[in-house]
């Protein structure tokens, strides 16, 4: 999974995935200590994160492996909410 | 999936059989924030009648061949939402016309 800050939503009233009440959030992927990078990718929003929330992204065929997800043209989803990034025994980020 | 803007088509006569009558299209990567391309361009199937000028994104990888109109279809990179808006921080960057 990567690591990424929500920066915005996406609305799509025209797509082909065909996900009932999908939300497709703006992603800016980051470093360990959550610095953003201004790189950019859209992913379906699983667990309802907010603006700014650092989260976890799978990308490729692993973001089909979800109920939701399984056999729909989805190439990114988020899975988590980010509460704490521990690296070498130090906090580097806190929700 | 990765926004782009739909900056023309391609064509090819010479092409996998079960790639006929499937509309190509060029994207540019753009950057959300400023809404400007990166210079940086793919081919993709279209799987939503997207036509030039539109915002999209596109899903990429064994993902592509997943949409109604790419089942089983050698691609890796297909159109699969036209985009209305963009909100970053609360404020639109992008409204389609």
């Amino acid at each position: 999974m990567v690591i990424g800050k929500v920066a915005g939503t996406i609305t799509s009233s025209s797509n082909c995935i065909h996900i009932s009440g999908g939300r497709y959030l703006l992603v800016n992927k980051c470093n360990q200590k959550g610095e953003i990078k201004n790189e950019f990718m859209v992913a379906l929003d699983l667990v309802s994160a907010g603006f700014d929330e650092l989260v976890m992204v799978a990308e490729s065929t692993s973001a089909r492996e979800t109920p939701v997800t399984a056999n729909k043209a989805i190439d990114a989803i988020i899975v988590g909410i980010i509460d704490v990034i521990d690296e070498n025994d130090q906090v580097v980020y806190k929700k | 999936m990765i926004l782009a803007r739909v900056t023309g088509t391609v064509v090819s006569s010479q092409k996998a059989s079960q790639m006929e009558g499937l509309k190509l299209l060029l994207l540019e990567k753009i950057d959300p924030v400023s809404m400007q391309g990166k210079n940086d361009f793919i081919v993709a199937m279209d799987g939503v009648g997207a036509g030039v000028d539109e915002i999209v994104f596109y899903v990429s990888g064994s993902s592509a061949r997943m949409a109604e109109t790419t089942k089983g279809l050698p691609t890796d990179a297909t159109v699969v939402a036209i985009v209305d808006l963009i909100e970053l921080k609360g404020t639109l960057t992008y409204q389609k016309r």
